[in-house]
């Protein structure tokens, strides 16, 4: 049995946001997470936007932490070294008698704090967007808008939270928890975690989390979002985020720049009885481009290099408040649940992670740790570096002139970091997200061979036992004529 | 600042035989530059046979012709550098092309040439381009991916096969992957006739019973963590799927081959013309782009069907990137 | 479909079969007429390779076989091989299992024997590549 103050329950952007804030105290933790890696749920299949914060209700936890989290994020983004920019967001409205939906929106950001929105004439948004479509009325600009790597980010809270001393256990699926005398044993199979503490930060499995501790049942319904993700070649075609007037499922279909310069149409929102169902399907599809075109009408189809869907955490809430479910079991104290984190959950991930924080270190208080590490330094980035920089990485190892990934321009040296870092990547798909190897156009096509190899050598494992995600997902198998060795 | 008066970029089928071209058509200061760890490209890992009737009269397998060649380039003292990776290439004001590269030993280097031939080859078209409904399990592979590591680590992709594409690489890979041990389904192929040699349909399918199922796609990908099966689909005149004719295949890999397009990052970086029909840049007769003193040669111009022919254009480029240096 | 004719009995029907020739990629539309004395007569083909093949694909079918064999002492080392000749069509696969457990040892040239009269075919399989 391992003994912990505090047990999170999910390696995901929340579970890590929280991590890395509670490392800030002397105390031990242990994040446990039932997939081979970090962000394997919702974090890693999401629109990756930092949104404004206009789109929640006033006065609920959704607002409050989503434009707490946009204010904390640029300067988050410059500690920890994840790639963020403030690129603005525009919401369309398309039809005369809608305009005052529009008022309603920048009303809403205001009372939550949104700051400089305004109302622009479709002329001015054709100034800033010519690809917008002319079947416009008018639009909200919120220039607080922005994009992120929700990859990179969850990676940045994740090393640096281990790096202050939380100790991250991969393929521990939570079975059962029991209150115990020291406060509650996590137990995941035949492993048993003892916490004071347990943080329920379970994205779509939350509810199985927290009902395993509590008569007070809740349900998440996993919505699904279908995007389709396009070629750089068109990663100018918009500058800002492109949204539409919101409806009840969700903030309809967004057209967005990425952080790394492709360009992504999504989500459909779909409700779902399965919690591992991300399938995509002919219709969402379809579905997206057609929505996507009432935004910007010629949005080229052609350039689509890959399409997935991700599973929002989505509360099945009686009260209608739909909100975000943060806070400690009156029925299990020392239990802290973190549910219900769908949109605008990644945006409001560092507000998250401070709010949860403040929680715990109210009922659980210890002296702050001395020499907490503030700050992370990121992967270098071949790709985006200058000459002057390329040589001095070559120089400083050799492995950084070795490009691995073609499309991306990604070196044997950055996925060797990749994998040697504090929580590195065991996994062709941990090593795309940490270093985009495989992300680009032609999807890992060329380079994840030579992936395989690079992870064999590191790992010092046989090529044949790497994994694309979890440990039924090997990619070889076998040996040719059936041969042994 | 290295000096060259003829770069060549790529050190496969096209680049070796524009690099012996130029030097025997007097240009002695070439240079090709080879991003991998050895010369001779695809063909290395194509170790079947049918290379070669034309250019040598006999039936040689793929690392066979590209033997003849690298022992040529080598017997002809043609300078080459191994694992050396090009980023970018810049036209300064005298005409010249200055082209920048990295390896290992060097580090960042500037190469100053006359001209430059331009020999990268092609590659696969990715399943993104295709949107395949379903999960994305591991195993998918390209058929080129698949070949790699069937042909060059002896690893297995899979036991049991089904090949999206009929193009000469997924028919080729079809007997391949027969001969080695797995069991290999079907071929599926969208269009009414395959894109493949009507000899590879013979060798590599009806030799070994493989059908070859026309009109019919992949409409979804099952299985979460390794592929479980497909649904096949039959489709209309417009390669639409046509509802109720889908059937599901239990499987655990699709190999795409789905055919390749010519690999121009570099030329568009340049500023070079592309023709959006083949994909390669536009060229004139002398297979010269838009650029004066670029060349382009083999399948980065466009995908040619046989090496014999790549090799015979890479002779031209070759020969026409000699003139123009002599004239210069 | 391909009739192989009926060694044991000696007597063969007369026929005529069509084939696509895979001596080169041009893939000729072939017409082999079988004679009742078992020779054939071809006509459609453009070369005289053309004209062998399709004597042979209807009399006795025969193909090169490409593969593989481990380098010893190796995981993932391998160097590719082929029949340095043809072999009767039905021979492939037993000719695969004799490469199956073959090892090489490095280096190997093109051209070195990997594996002599394979599946008794009176061919040896050599090396297509070089393995230092």
């Amino acid at each position: 049995m391992s003994r912990y103050d505090v047990v999170i329950v999910g390696a995901g952007v929340t579970g890590c946001a929280i991590a890395r804030e509670l490392a800030r105290g002397q105390r031990n933790i242990a994040v446990l997470e039932k997939n081979a890696d970090i962000c394997e749920g919702t974090s890693k299949a999401n629109s990756g936007i930092v949104h404004a914060g206009y789109d929640a209700k006033e006065g609920t936890l959704k607002a409050k932490l989503n434009v707490r989290g946009n204010e904390m994020m640029e300067e988050l983004s410059k500690k920890l070294d994840f790639p963020f920019r403030r690129n603005g967001s525009l919401v369309l409205c398309f039809n005369e008698e809608d305009l005052p939906k529009l008022e309603v929106l920048k009303d809403r950001g205001e009372k939550n704090g949104v700051k400089d929105i305004q109302i622009l004439s479709p002329e001015k948004v054709w100034e800033m967007e010519p690809n917008i479509t002319h079947d416009l009325a008018g639009a909200l600009f919120a220039p607080t808008g922005g994009i992120v790597c929700p990859f990179v980010m969850t990676e940045a809270f994740a090393e640096n939270a281990a790096v202050n001393g939380v100790e991250f256990y991969f393929e521990k699926k939570v079975t059962s928890i029991e209150k115990s005398h020291e406060g509650f044993k996590v137990i995941c199979g035949d492993e048993i975690f003892e916490a004071k503490a347990v943080i329920n930060a379970a994205g779509v499995y939350a509810d199985e989390i927290h009902n395993m501790v509590s008569d007070k049942k809740i349900k998440i319904v996993p919505r699904r979002g279908q995007y389709n993700l396009l070629d750089k070649k068109c990663g100018d075609f918009v500058d800002k985020t492109i949204f539409q007037l919101p409806s009840k499922l969700g903030k309809g279909i967004l057209v967005t720049p990425t952080v790394h310069g492709n360009l992504l149409v999504g989500p459909t929102a779909e409700d779902l009885d399965d919690k591992s169902d991300t399938e995509t399907t002919a219709e969402g599809m379809s579905k997206v481009f057609k929505e996507a075109a009432l935004s910007t009408p010629d949005i080229n189809k052609k350039m689509v290099i890959t399409s997935f869907s991700g599973l929002r955490a989505h509360l099945d809430d009686a009260s209608g408040k739909s909100d975000f479910n943060i806070g400690e079991l009156s029925e299990a104290p020392g239990f802290f649940d973190v549910a219900g984190i769908e949109s605008p959950g990644l945006s409001a991930a560092p507000a998250i992670g401070k709010f949860v924080a403040d929680m715990v270190n109210r009922s659980f208080p210890v002296p702050n740790k001395t020499g907490f590490v503030e700050t992370r330094v990121g992967i270098p980035n071949m790709a985006n570096a200058g000459d002057d920089e390329r040589e001095a990485l070559i120089r400083r190892n050799p492995q950084f002139a070795n490009v691995i990934c073609r499309c991306e321009f990604v070196t044997e040296g950055e996925i060797v970091e990749a994998i040697n870092r504090p929580v590195g990547a065991k996994t062709l798909d941990g090593i795309k997200r940490r270093t985009r190897a495989g992300m680009g156009r032609c999807q890992s096509g060329f380079c994840q061979p030579k992936v395989l190899e690079i992870l064999e050598r590191e790992l010092g494992t046989d090529r044949g036992n790497i994994c694309k995600a979890g440990k039924d997902s090997k990619i070889l198998e076998g040996y040719t004529k059936e041969d042994s060795l | 600042m290295k000096n060259v008066d003829i770069l060549i970029i790529g050190g496969g089928p096209a680049g070796l035989a524009a690099g012996l071209s130029a030097k025997r058509n007097g240009i002695g200061n070439v240079l090709i530059l080879e991003r991998d760890k050895c010369l001779g490209g695809i063909l290395n890992q194509c170790i079947h046979n049918g290379f070669g009737l034309h250019t040598f009269k006999e039936e040689l397998t793929g690392p066979e012709y590209a033997d003849r060649y690298v022992t040529m380039v080598r017997d002809e003292k043609v300078p080459f550098m191994l694992s050396t990776m090009v980023c970018d290439i810049a036209v300064d004001d005298d005409g010249d092309k200055i082209v920048t590269a990295m390896n290992k030993d060097e580090g960042m280097l500037k190469i100053k040439a006359k001209a430059v031939i331009l020999a990268m080859g092609c590659r696969e078209r990715p399943r993104g381009a295709l949107s395949i409904p379903g999960t994305r399990p591991a195993g998918i592979f390209s058929a080129g991916t698949a070949q790699y590591y069937v042909n060059m680590e002896g690893r297995m992709p899979g036991k049991k096969i089904v090949i999206l594409g009929s193009g000469d690489i997924g028919l080729i890979m079809a007997r391949r992957l027969k001969l080695e041990g797995a069991e290999v389904l079907c071929v599926a192929e969208i269009r009414p006739q395959s894109g493949g040699l009507k000899r590879n349909i013979v060798q590599c399918l009806e030799d070994f019973d493989i059908p070859l199922y026309l009109n019919t796609t992949v409409t979804k990908v099952h299985g979460k963590d390794r592929v479980s099966g497909v649904t096949l689909s039959k489709v209309d005149e417009n390669m639409n799927p046509i509802e109720g004719t889908e059937r599901f295949v239990e499987c655990d890999t699709l190999l795409l081959s789905c055919g390749l397009i010519p690999e121009n990052e570099l030329t568009t970086a340049a500023g070079a013309q592309i023709d959006p029909k083949t994909g390669g840049p536009v060229v004139d007769g002398m297979l010269q782009c838009s650029i004066p003193g670029l060349f382009a040669c083999g399948n980065v111009l466009h995908v040619h069907e046989l090496v014999d022919h790549v090799s015979a254009e890479a002779e031209k480029a070759g020969a026409f990137a000699a003139d123009y240096v002599k004239g210069r | 479909m391909i009739f192989v004719a009926d060694k044991n009995t000696e007597k063969t029907v007369e026929r005529d079969v069509e084939l696509t020739c895979i001596r080169c990629p041009k893939g000729c539309a072939l017409r082999v007429h079988v004679n009742p004395d078992n020779t054939a007569t071809v006509t459609g083909n453009s070369c005289p390779k053309g004209e062998e093949y399709g004597r042979t694909e209807v009399l006795n079918p025969m193909r090169t076989v490409t593969s593989s064999v481990r380098i010893a002492g190796t995981v993932n080392g391998v160097v590719s091989v082929k029949t340095k000749g043809d072999i009767p069509k039905g021979k492939i696969f037993e000719c695969m299992d004799a490469l199956k457990g073959v090892r090489a040892e490095a280096p190997v040239r093109i051209g070195d024997v990997m594996v002599k009269n394979v599946a008794g075919t009176g061919i040896d399989v050599v090396a297509t590549s070089n393995y230092e």
